[in-house]
């Protein structure tokens, strides 16, 4: 076990307006990247409480990605910048609990980036196996069990 | 409440999934969830047997959801509800698991982690479905007015064609004339129509359609609203003139004594500060150009305190002396006017990188131009009548090298693609130099020459033959001055020697790029562009004339670089599918939208806060937040902000997401 490869868990929240469609036109594209990318699709980056991020960090992911749209660029006006605060929070807390918190990443991909969606997912992947695996959950400050 | 007896259906999608997914192990893998009652697949579930298949299992298994795995839910959304709804299934109990793009694609490389990852999606999106409500689409009136963006051969073949419809369209250009790059052409290939004949019509037709608001002059200002109900609002900028009064006689600008280049001469031409964008201008209405006038800039200056103006000084009024009218009044009247329109058409065109950008081709010399610049030198209607003259000395040149490929296919130095219509361009002025000067020497240095259109190869060739034209199969490095001339280095790569011709002109194709109001417009109505300015369509084959936008579509050179025919006819594309959405009386609304539960909600407003859109308001008697349905988009920023989980939007409710994020998160 302990020689197995490192294949890290990273969950994507991606906008329904840019992200997702940045994947879309990667995988039309045929551009690769690592299957260890988890997506779902968001409306939009301003939906994604803090929450859903810190939850799967909790049930075992390694990291996890943030996609909206460029700011200014938002379909639905502002909701990036809310996402950024958002995150920003998130980020000082895990810092706070003694986490790293570059194990949350937020991305701004437009639709038309396909190939800036595939360096991102790779980039990360690499930053992640680098990193290694995520302690979050034997965290001494949660109490080292899942919060449910 | 949850759902028990979902129906999976996984579509092979030909080999495009099942080349790479595991499909039959995909379902075996989900056919062993206790609330999956069918876990099946399929080679096209988009196909008609794909849906009847949808429909005899919905009715047969009484499924109370279905999950299809295929595409992008782009694609197929719709057609798999329409399918589940022919069944009597909700069309909100239907969910798409996008397992071609986001899994057998990017990582056909590695079908075993291809096929896991399906595995995963598909749970993550069953585990979203069964807690997704039964939801009615929500009808929302239609305004039944249409605003086209850009008064070019694209803009106002849109305009024209939604206005004969019967439907009132706005039209907004930004220069004082409708006409756009087209009417500042020399001819058009390969007809050699002159465009100032064949535009003409049109722009009349333009400006006197009853069912047609024309503001020139005039930018979009601010975008407002959802498909159906756009509230915009339109800047026409300062023109220190009534065009109410304006006959457009023209007598100002014969005694205006100040100057300024001339923007439709592209700075071939001095144009007067009072002027009329040329000739033909539709409306053929004077403005002046705040920047170089001197009243102006008189008054500016003083109303900063950096002059102080002595007692009874006369100030230059030379243009509203003469104006019988009496239209010039030097106020700025720049006013804000504001439109309803149901749908939008953006049709703001194509701009050409300047030769200054190409320092090492000369771009710094006076005598070397881009093509633009190049039409009005051999237009007719232009500062030059039709013989080309260099700008430096006036002087009739008697040769000329044209480049091609200027910035285009060239990503270090411009873009990475072809521009498209520069061969062609560049073909029909070596031809018309020709027409001018018979025994000008005309040398056309090209990598390869792209003629697909219908008559182009033959209007090629009668370049080449007829006229005599030197087409030279090489790239040019280098343009720099010798006495006179200026000499062009290249090289010819059919013999493989290096070329060097002293030419008196050198004309630059340079590179397409969208129009650099583009990216604001864009911005305003929240449609994506790439880098270069292009706006994106939502798919390049089939939907090129729409953007993610609902009601928001695009005409002409605004998507990529095209031709006239190809950007008339994309005007009509477009006028269609306004056409189409305007001619019912309501729309369907998505009714995946934000609502509260009053139980919960303690209204304390921070979801008010967040609404980007003053949907939501907080009920004084109650103390709760009410969202209000027509204005919601269904954006989800309340939710996040909601300390209570007491506004959540409808489909997307934080025990679905979070349901869906611990089957991905799951370590296998």
């Amino acid at each position: 076990m302990t020689e197995k490869k490192f294949d890290p868990v990273i969950v994507g929240f991606f906008c329904n307006w840019c992200t997702s469609a940045a994947a879309d036109l990667a995988g039309t594209s045929r551009l690769h990247y690592p299957a260890s990318i988890r997506p779902i699709r968001v409306m939009c980056s301003s939906t994604v409480d803090p929450v859903y991020l810190v939850r799967a960090l909790q049930e075992g992911a390694d990291a996890t990605i943030l996609g909206g749209c460029h700011p200014g660029d938002c379909h639905y006006i502002t909701g990036n910048y809310k996402a950024r605060r958002r995150v920003a929070i998130v980020k000082t807390v895990l810092k706070s609990l003694g986490f790293d918190e570059s194990r949350v990443l937020l991305e701004w991909i437009s639709g038309s980036e396909g190939p800036k969606f595939a360096r991102v997912m790779n980039e990360y992947t690499e930053y992640i196996k680098n990193l290694g695996p995520s302690d979050f959950k034997y965290l001494d400050s949660l109490g080292g069990e899942k919060l449910d | 409440m949850a759902m028990k007896r979902i129906g999976v259906f996984i579509c092979h999608c030909g080999r495009n999934i099942a080349g790479t997914v595991d499909v039959k192990r995909v379902a075996e893998e989900i056919g062993k969830r206790e609330d999956v009652v069918l876990s099946t697949t399929y080679v096209f579930m988009c196909s008609q047997p794909g849906q009847k298949l949808i429909e005899d299992s919905v009715k047969k298994y009484n499924l109370d959801g279905v999950v299809v795995a295929n595409c992008s839910p782009t694609l197929h959304e719709k057609t798999m509800r329409n399918a589940a709804a022919r069944a009597g299934l909700n069309p909100y109990r239907v969910e798409i698991a996008n397992i071609r793009e986001w899994a057998a694609w990017p990582h056909e490389d590695n079908p075993e982690a291809a096929t896991r990852k399906a595995i995963r999606i598909i749970n993550a999106t069953i585990e979203k479905l069964k807690a997704n409500a039964s939801l009615e689409p929500i009808e929302v009136p239609v305004i039944r007015r249409a605003l086209v963006i850009g008064g070019g051969v694209a803009g106002m073949q849109a305009a024209l064609d939604i206005a004969d419809s019967g439907i009132e369209t706005i039209l907004v250009e930004k220069e004082p004339t409708i006409g756009g790059n087209m009417f500042r052409l020399s001819e058009t290939f390969p007809t050699l129509d002159c465009p100032q004949c064949i535009l003409t019509p049109k722009m009349n037709d333009v400006a006197g359609h009853p069912n047609i608001k024309l503001y020139t002059y005039s930018e979009v200002d601010d975008v407002e609203g959802f498909m159906g109900n756009f509230k915009v609002k339109i800047k026409k900028k300062a023109t220190f003139v009534d065009w109410n009064k304006c006959t457009g006689c023209g007598e100002c600008l014969r005694v205006c004594p100040a100057h300024a280049d001339s923007e439709f001469d592209l700075k071939m031409a001095k144009r007067t500060s009072i002027y009329i964008a040329n000739e033909q201008a539709v409306p053929l209405k004077a403005l002046i150009d705040e920047n170089s006038c001197i009243r102006l800039q008189f008054e500016k200056k003083v109303k900063e305190g950096k002059i102080k103006p002595k007692k009874n000084v006369k100030i230059c009024s030379k243009c509203a002396d003469v104006c019988e009218p009496n239209a010039i009044h030097f106020q700025n009247n720049e006013e804000i006017v504001e439109e309803e329109v149901g749908a939008i058409i953006v049709a703001t065109g194509y701009e050409v990188m300047p030769a200054e950008a190409f320092p090492e081709l000369g771009g710094k010399y006076p005598d070397v131009i881009t093509s633009l610049q190049f039409e009005r030198l051999l237009a007719p209607s232009g500062p030059t009548a039709g013989i080309p003259r260099r700008p430096s000395d006036g002087k009739v040149p008697e040769s000329i090298a044209f480049v091609h490929c200027v910035g285009s296919r060239d990503p270090q130095n411009g873009v990475p693609y072809c521009s498209r219509i520069c061969c062609m361009y560049t073909i029909k002025q070596a031809m018309l130099v020709k027409h001018a000067m018979h025994d000008a020497a005309v040398y056309d240095f090209y990598i390869d020459i792209r003629s697909n259109g219908k008559g182009y190869e033959e209007f090629y060739h009668r370049a080449k033959e007829e006229y005599g034209v030197n087409f030279i199969r090489g790239k040019v490095s280098k343009v720099y001055r010798v006495g006179d001339k200026y000499r062009v280095q290249g090289v010819d790569t059919l013999t493989g020697r290096i070329v060097e011709v002293d030419v008196d002109m050198v004309v630059l194709a340079t590179a397409a790029k969208g129009s650099s109001t583009v990216k604001e417009i864009a911005k305003k109505l929240r449609i994506p562009y790439d880098e270069w300015g292009w706006l994106k369509e939502t798919h390049l084959k089939l939907k090129p004339l729409e953007t993610p936008v609902g009601g928001v579509y695009i005409a002409g050179a605004a998507q990529f670089i095209k031709d006239i025919t190809d950007s008339v006819s994309q005007g009509s594309g477009a006028a269609a599918k306004v056409m189409a959405l305007l001619s019912k009386p309501e729309l369907e609304k998505e009714p995946l939208l934000a609502k509260v539960d009053p139980e919960i909600c303690a209204g304390c407003g921070r979801c008010k806060d967040q609404c980007a859109y003053d949907a939501i308001t907080i009920d004084p008697v109650r103390h709760v937040s009410v969202v209000n349905e027509a204005l919601c988009e269904g954006c989800g920023a309340c939710s996040a902000n909601c300390p209570t989980t007491a506004i959540q939007v409808v489909n997307f409710k934080k025990g679905q997401v979070i349901r869906a994020v611990d089957v991905l998160a799951e370590v296998f």
